[in-house]
């Protein structure tokens, strides 16, 4: 089904050489065989979807031009949809069925697009495995011994393993980026402020970003045009006109200087996952690219800033989660052990412990050494990108580290952290960045190929250049469907 | 001033409202902890004359006019009130919460 | 007297009263969403995902209550810095949506600024603000379960999010009062000002104004600040004032006897008259404070200010200090002319004509005011036109017509309109003060009561007032009747 790109079945569905009916229920079949063994979704919404494709089809019939019409979509379960039952894969949040809809999800299901899922997640966003959801397990498409990232893992895996030809995720420091890497696809996360965050359930309220989880870069950046644009509902959503990018999707990379980042040597990398990038980078100068070194004298205090900040405004975000109002309530004798005991029972140990360290960071006597002190690295951190912008026009790192680990290989919280070195700092610039698959590197343990992803990151605001040039790289190289993708039907997990 | 403090964490607990085992606050004490060690070498950087990030991107004066938006229903908000034991945490249109000890 | 019982002087205490107050915004709709503000209500039936603070909403400022909240500012004189911002004040508790309130720590709206207000007995007296910021009501809970609805006893509570999110100005007073009736004088004052400029209905019995008052006491002549306690659950002006009074006094019982007074919270019992301990002062709450990353900051440009500025309507406080000042009014009187809807207007646009200041204030108080009253119409929508009772004032005066017809003509004008002087012209109603004519009244009527006459004679005294009443019957009310009591009084040779 999903050997056509979101593009093409939009194409199709207004050509009327299909309808939305015939493929919806094409996508439901492809997941109830694929499901078993991927496990991307929390729950799913068929009727909502056969409903939308009915409507979709009505539109299509009266000679509306819908962008993604009949496109099959995934929905990162941190975002609100009115009707479904959306957990942020929190025990916290009980059966609770959100009563409105995200900005960002109305956007594409007005454009068209049939709500098949709610995918599943690191719980509140917080993880880069995916192992960190209370309510479900996700296993990478490519290698089901293996995590699909976080943490929008469930979103990559079902968009990987063709369930959907889209999906919709979250990137608070790389939650898009790394599990778009590790499943061999395209995950894009827009400059902050360009897609409306109402209705994405908060972690972070000055990182949170959503973007599109994709087979390609135009299938990405066909998504991100229906989506991006300023909302009244939300105040920092960015007042600024969308430079469409759609129809800006480059062939070459003539003209186009690559800064490659002197802090992020190739060198600490393991050799198969070093000789991919090196090889990426060559790609990128054939062509046409100029490559040149910058330098992010602060980027190694990435982690540690970002440690500071996201459970700072988390620890804040997730206190309305109290049994109060909604979700699951502990009742107790009196209102403070209900709260206690709810949030015990509620939340994970990922999420406690940003919680903890988030309350201690604001706390009193500690704010100025912790919070202001890591909001002022931040802006070195800004301020460095924007000088090396100066010397190129996009920046090109590894998404992650290394492909994807064996479930409960970093049970350590720190080398989980790790994970997002190389995507943190973007986000705390609030830079457009993007992972497009680059490889394979089969790990020493195993025989079985793993994706990795090509970070490329542009200047605020520069969605169009930054998908322009990955559309080129993606064109030339085409890693994403050279290796083919392992049978999920009928397998035993 | 702060790398090496330990985190009070059943100070910060309570804060949080969350109730932690003994063993929990160990534990997380332990990787938190760590966390702090590597939060520490910020100190390195020379952010005296540093302003603090207030916005990534630079809005300001981001407001609405006082003109009506729609409001839920209430069924829709009693519908996604807690249950206990079945039985919605709601009487009579109010949120039912359990005994308040003390005035805030 | 021996020498201990003469250094058992008495210490004069004086008290130092801060007050904070909580005031509801009247804005169409709440602070941070479209949900409309208004009072009352079936519960939980004007709330939206942003107010009930459900996951993955976000708030949006209220420009007008932006505006409303500098305007406010304006009309204390305070200052109005080139750029704020929001905050979070985390702290959990069942009315709290968010468990943190969108509120303003280091950089508000407004700082400074002074109220000025008038006691009673003349005395001017004025309170300087710490500051005045915005932020956002909460829900409101009502506790089950007890006798008197108060939270010790009580076994659940129910709580109503109507009212969260509704934008409110906390203003901050400095220790500036000494006194209760002086906390109450600064209350009124604050109120009278945001009804002129319309920010507020300010309704302590609505909720949309609540207060606590922060009350301590020291030797008068200290400079140092005595420890103090938070008084709340005031719900009136007048409980305002009971219990400041209350507290000062046991304050003041505990200090005479050699105790201490501890740092507390304290609720005020209505019906019992006293304050009770709510809670001791344990550490100030860690409200984790810092910039709201939800909302941007607001840079306001002195031209704003300015313009903001300009268009403030004419301030109850300036009037009030000129009808004291210049028109010698009681402060009882300013207070009512400035607090009637359209009477301040209507009382300078009178004065302008008739130049005095007390007999225009005695119409208008007196039965102009009793008729709008009974009649349902403002004094200022009435038929009664400022230039009509610049003449009655005249009138008067002038001893052109006597209290009387002042009253019948009142009457008239309320009904039919017009100006007094064409009226008592047309019918020819001016007193009559010529001796001449009182002379044959007078003449006329003791001849026509002989036996009354006899009767005042021989003692009874009180027939003066019949006498002085037949004379004005014969004039048909017309009579000066200070006149014809003299000339009677001449006549029957009494004193």
């Amino acid at each position: 089904m999903f050997e056509k790109s979101a593009t093409q079945i939009a194409r199709a569905v207004r050509m009327r050489e299909i309808s939305s009916m015939e493929i919806v229920e094409k996508a439901i079949a492809c997941v109830e065989k694929r499901e078993p063994a991927v496990g991307a979704f929390l729950s799913k919404t068929y009727d909502a979807a056969r409903a939308a494709a009915r409507r979709v089809d009505a539109r299509v019939g009266a000679g509306e031009e819908l962008p993604l019409a009949g496109v099959p979509l995934g929905i990162k379960d941190n975002l609100c949809v009115e009707g479904t039952r959306t957990t942020c894969a929190s025990k916290i949040l009980g059966d609770w069925v959100a009563p409105y809809t995200a900005t960002a999800v109305r956007r594409l299901l007005d454009a068209g697009a049939l709500p098949i899922g709610k995918a599943n997640m690191d719980e509140f966003a917080m993880g880069s495995s995916c192992e960190n959801s209370a309510l479900g397990v996700t296993r990478n498409p490519r290698d089901l011994t293996r995590v699909p990232g976080g943490s929008s893992g469930g979103s990559a895996a079902a968009v990987a393993a063709g369930m959907t030809s889209i999906a919709l995720g979250s990137d608070t420091g790389g939650s898009i980026r790394e599990p778009a890497a590790f499943c061999g696809i395209v995950g894009f996360k827009p400059t902050y402020g360009r897609v409306s965050r109402y209705g994405l359930i908060a972690f972070a309220s000055s990182l949170d970003q959503i973007g599109p989880l994709t087979t390609s870069v135009e299938d990405a950046a066909l998504v991100y045009d229906v989506m991006a644009g300023k909302d009244e509902y939300d105040a920092t959503s960015l007042d600024r006109r969308v430079e469409l990018t759609s129809g800006h999707l480059r062939e070459d990379l003539k003209g186009v200087r690559i800064g490659l980042v002197r802090e992020f040597d190739l060198g600490v990398l393991d050799s198969a996952v070093r000789t991919q990038y090196e090889q990426a980078y060559g790609d990128l100068e054939k062509l046409g690219a100029k490559i040149t070194e910058v330098a992010l004298p602060s980027a190694e205090h990435g982690l540690a800033t970002y440690y500071l900040i996201a459970p700072a405004e988390c620890s804040s975000n997730l206190a309305r989660f109290d049994g109060m109002r909604y979700g699951l309530r502990v009742q107790e004798n009196d209102v403070t052990l209900t709260y206690e005991r709810t949030r015990a029972a509620g939340f994970g140990d990922e999420v406690k412990r940003r919680i903890l360290i988030g309350t201690h960071a604001l706390s009193s006597g500690y704010y100025d050494a912790y919070y202001v002190r890591a909001q002022k690295a931040r802006t070195l951190i800004a301020a460095d990108f924007a000088r090396a912008f100066e010397k190129c026009d996009l920046i090109a790192c590894p998404a992650a580290a290394s492909g994807a680990f064996a479930f409960n290989a970093k049970s350590d919280p720190y080398s989980m952290y790790l994970m997002d070195y190389y995507t943190i700092p973007m986000s705390l610039a609030g830079l457009p960045s993007l992972s497009v698959p680059c490889g394979y590197a089969t790990p020493s343990d195993s025989s079985v190929p793993l994706p990795l992803g090509l970070e490329l990151t542009g200047p605020l605001f520069e969605e169009r250049r930054l998908l322009g040039a990955a559309h080129a790289y993606e064109r030339a190289t085409r890693h994403a469907t050279r290796i083919p993708m392992p049978s999920l039907e009928n397998v035993r997990i | 001033m702060a790398s090496g403090d330990d985190i009070d964490v059943a100070y910060v607990a309570k804060l949080a409202r969350l109730e932690l085992t003994a063993d929990e606050v160990c534990k997380f004490g332990a990787q938190l902890g760590v966390l702090l060690e590597h939060a520490a070498t910020l100190e390195r950087l020379p952010t005296a004359d540093v302003p603090a990030t207030a916005q990534v991107i630079p809005l300001c004066n981001v407001m609405r006019e006082d003109v009506v938006r729609p409001s839920l229903s209430h069924a829709q908000v009693m519908a996604g009130a807690p249950k206990v034991d079945g039985r919605s945490c709601t009487e009579r249109g109010y949120f039912r919460v359990p005994r308040i000890i003390s005035e805030e | 007297m021996s020498t201990a019982q003469a250094e058992k002087t008495e210490v004069v205490f004086e008290a130092v009263i801060g007050i904070e107050c909580h005031v509801e915004l009247k804005t169409q709709t709440k602070m941070f969403c479209g949900c409309r503000n208004v009072f009352g209500g079936e519960p939980n039936t004007n709330v939206c995902p942003v107010c009930l603070g459900m996951p993955g909403s976000l708030p949006v400022p209220n420009r007008l209550a932006i505006e409303q909240m500098i305007r406010a500012g304006l009309a204390f004189g305070a200052q109005i810095p080139a750029f704020s911002k929001f905050d979070r004040k985390n702290y959990f508790y069942p009315d709290m949506p968010k468990d943190y309130q969108i509120s303003q720590y280091d950089m508000p709206l407004t700082q400074g600024g002074v109220v000025e207000f008038w006691m009673l007995d003349g005395a001017r007296g004025s309170c300087r603000l710490e500051r005045i910021h915005l932020e956002e009501d909460t829900g409101k809970s009502t506790h089950a379960g007890s006798a008197d609805g108060r939270i010790a006893g009580s076994t659940y509570s129910l709580v109503d999010f109507n009212r969260a999110g509704v934008p409110l100005m906390e203003c901050v007073s400095k220790p500036d009062l000494h006194s209760a009736p002086q906390a109450v004088a600064y209350l009124e004052a604050l109120k009278r000002t945001f009804v002129a400029l319309d920010v507020s209905d300010v309704k302590m019995e609505e909720g949309s104004l609540r207060c606590d008052a922060n009350v301590s006491i020291r030797p008068l002549g200290a400079t140092e600040l005595g420890t103090k306690t938070e008084i709340k659950n005031m719900n009136s002006f007048r409980s305002v004032q009971r219990a400041i009074d209350s507290e000062i006094a046991r304050q003041t019982a505990i200090v005479a006897s050699g105790g201490r007074v501890s740092q507390e919270t304290r609720g005020w019992d209505e019906a019992a008259g006293v304050t009770h301990l709510m809670r001791s002062k344990e550490k100030a709450h860690d409200y984790r404070y810092f910039p709201d990353p939800d909302l941007t900051p607001m840079e306001i440009p002195g031209s704003e200010v300015q313009r903001l500025r300009e268009e403030l309507p004419a301030l109850p406080q300036a009037r009030l200090d000129r009808f004291i000042l210049r028109d010698k009014l009681s402060v009882t009187q300013a207070n009512q002319i400035v607090d009637t809807p359209g009477l301040g207007d209507y009382y300078e646009a009178s004065l302008e004509i008739s130049k005095r200041p007390q007999a225009t204030v005695n119409f208008i108080l007196g039965d102009i005011s009793r008729l709008a009253n009974e009649h349902g119409v403002r004094a200022d929508q009435s038929k009664i036109t400022p230039g009509a009772v610049a003449q009655l004032v005249e009138l008067t005066e002038s001893g052109t017509i006597n209290s009387k017809t002042v009253k019948d003509l009142i009457e008239r004008l309320w009904v039919g309109g017009g100006l007094p002087k064409d009226i008592v012209e047309v019918e020819g109603l001016a007193q009559v003060s010529d001796l001449g004519e009182i002379d044959g009244l007078v003449r006329d009527v003791l001849a026509a009561n002989e036996k009354t006459v006899v009767d005042f004679k021989a003692g009874k005294t009180k027939v003066m007032g019949f006498l002085v009443g037949q004379v004005m019957k014969a004039s048909r009310g017309k009579a000066n009747p200070t006149i014809v009591e003299e000339r009677l009084r001449m006549v029957l040779g009494a004193p």
